[in-house]
C-alpha cells in the first residue's frame, strides 16, 4: 500500500499532499494542547509499534505480500488525531530512509494509512460500541475497526492508482503513470485486504485493545467515557 | 508497569521481523502490488510509462528495501540484516516522535 514515486500524477500527489497537510497542521496543534507528558512514551511506542508491524510481510496469493498497519489500535487507545502523527512519521521514515513508498506520494500514502484509517477505525469502534461496555461489544467493535480501517486504506490506495490512466494519459492513450484501470487495482489491492489482511489487523486490535483494556482501562481515548461519542473532544 | 512491559513487548516484535521475509519467501511471494521497481513494470507491460521513467530515481534512499545484505547473502544475513533495518528505524521513528513531543510540549 506504499505508493512508490511515478505512480501518481502530479493532479494526484499535490492535491494529496493539500489535504494531508491540512490534517497535519489540526493534528499538530491538538497535540500542542491535549498532549500531557507522561503521554509521550506511549505515543512514541506507538509509532515503534506500527513501524515494526509493517515489517511483517504476510504473503497473499498470487506472489505478492501485505501487511497490517497499526494505525486502528493506535487511534483506539490514543484518539484519531494521535494516530495521524504517530503513523505518518512512520510513512515519512519510510519514505525517506528504506524507500518504501515514493517522496511524492508521502502527502497520498499518509492520507490513505495515517489520516483515513485511524478516522474510519475510531468511527467504527463507536459505532460498534455504542453505549455499552460488554467485553463481547467492546472487542467487536476492536476487530472491526481494524477491519474496516484497513479496508478503507485500501480502497483508497486502489482508487489513487486505478484513476491514472484516466486522468493522465498520452495522446494516445498510453498511461503515463501508475498502468492499471480500477477493475484491475480494486480487486487487486482491495480483495486480499477484504479475505486476509483486514481480518489480521482486525484480530490485532482487539487483543491489543483487550490487553489495554484490563491493564490500563482509565488511559483509553475511546472505552473509558460514559458520555455517547466517547472520548475527548 | 504496562510501559515496561509494552517495551519488552516491542523489542520481542523487533527481534521477530524476520518472519516478515522468510515466510514470504516460502511461499514465493515478493513484494506488494503496485509496488514494483520501474525495470519490473517495464518488463510486465513492454514499456515504461513516462511518469516512471521521471520520478523512479528522485530519490535514492539509504537503506533500500530495509536491508543492507544483498541477494546472495544467506537467509540468516538476511534476517540479521532485516533487524538491523528494523532497529535502525524504530530508533529513528521513536527520536522523531519524542522530538515532534517535546516541540509540542513547549507551549508559547
Amino acid at each position: 500500500m506504499h505508493i512508490p514515486d511515478g505512480y501518481l500524477s502530479p493532479q494526484t500527489y499535490i492535491p494529496m499532499f493539500a489535504v494531508t497537510g491540512t490534517f497535519w497542521a489540526v493534528a499538530l496543534r491538538k497535540l500542542k494542547k491535549e498532549l500531557s507528558v507522561k503521554e509521550i512514551p506511549y505515543l512514541t511506542m506507538a509509532s515503534v509499534f506500527s513501524f515494526l508491524i509493517m515489517m511483517f510481510n504476510i504473503p497473499i496469493p498470487g506472489g505478492t505480500t501485505g501487511h497490517a498497519v497499526g494505525a486502528a489500535i493506535v487511534a483506539t487507545v490514543l484518539g484519531p488525531w494521535t494516530a495521524v502523527v504517530a503513523v505518518s512519521v512512520v510513512l515519512i521514515v519510510q519514505a525517506i530512509v528504506f524507500g518504501d513508498g515514493g517522496i511524492t506520494a508521502i502527502g497520498a500514502n499518509c492520507f490513505n494509512m495515517a489520516i483515513l484509517m485511524p478516522f474510519v477505525s475510531s468511527w467504527v469502534f463507536r459505532l460498534v460500541r455504542g453505549k455499552s461496555s460488554d467485553g463481547a461489544r467492546l472487542s467487536a467493535a476492536a476487530f472491526l475497526s481494524g477491519y474496516a480501517g484497513l479496508l478503507a486504506s485500501a480502497l483508497a490506495t486502489a482508487v489513487e492508482m486505478g484513476i491514472q490512466p484516466i486522468i493522465a494519459a498520452a495522446p494516445d492513450g498510453t498511461p503515463l503513470y501508475a498502468p492499471y484501470p480500477l477493475s484491475v487495482t480494486i480487486p487487486a489491492i482491495a480483495l486480499w485486504h477484504m479475505f486476509l489482511l483486514c481480518i489480521v489487523e482486525g484480530m490485532l486490535t482487539m487483543l491489543l485493545f483487550r490487553y489495554f483494556y484490563k491493564h490500563e482501562p482509565k488511559g483509553l481515548y475511546w472505552a473509558n467515557s460514559s458520555v455517547v461519542g466517547g472520548g475527548r473532544t | 508497569m504496562i510501559q515496561k512491559k509494552l517495551w519488552i513487548g516491542l523489542v520481542i516484535m523487533a527481534l521477530m521481523v524476520p518472519l516478515g521475509i522468510v515466510i514470504p519467501e516460502k511461499f514465493g511471494a515478493a513484494g506488494a502490488w503496485g509496488e514494483w521497481s520501474a525495470e519490473t513494470l517495464s518488463q510486465m507491460l513492454g514499456y515504461l510509462p513516462d511518469g516512471l521513467r521521471r520520478y523512479a530515481g528522485l530519490w535514492n534512499a539509504p537503506i533500500g528495501d530495509y536491508s543492507v545484505a544483498s541477494d546472495s547473502d544467506n537467509t540468516f544475513v538476511k534476517s540479521l540484516s532485516y533487524i538491523a533495518s528494523g532497529l535502525i528505524g524504530a530508533v529513528i521513528v521513536g527520536l522523531c516522535v519524542f522530538i515532534i513531543s517535546r516541540t509540542a510540549l513547549r507551549r508559547e
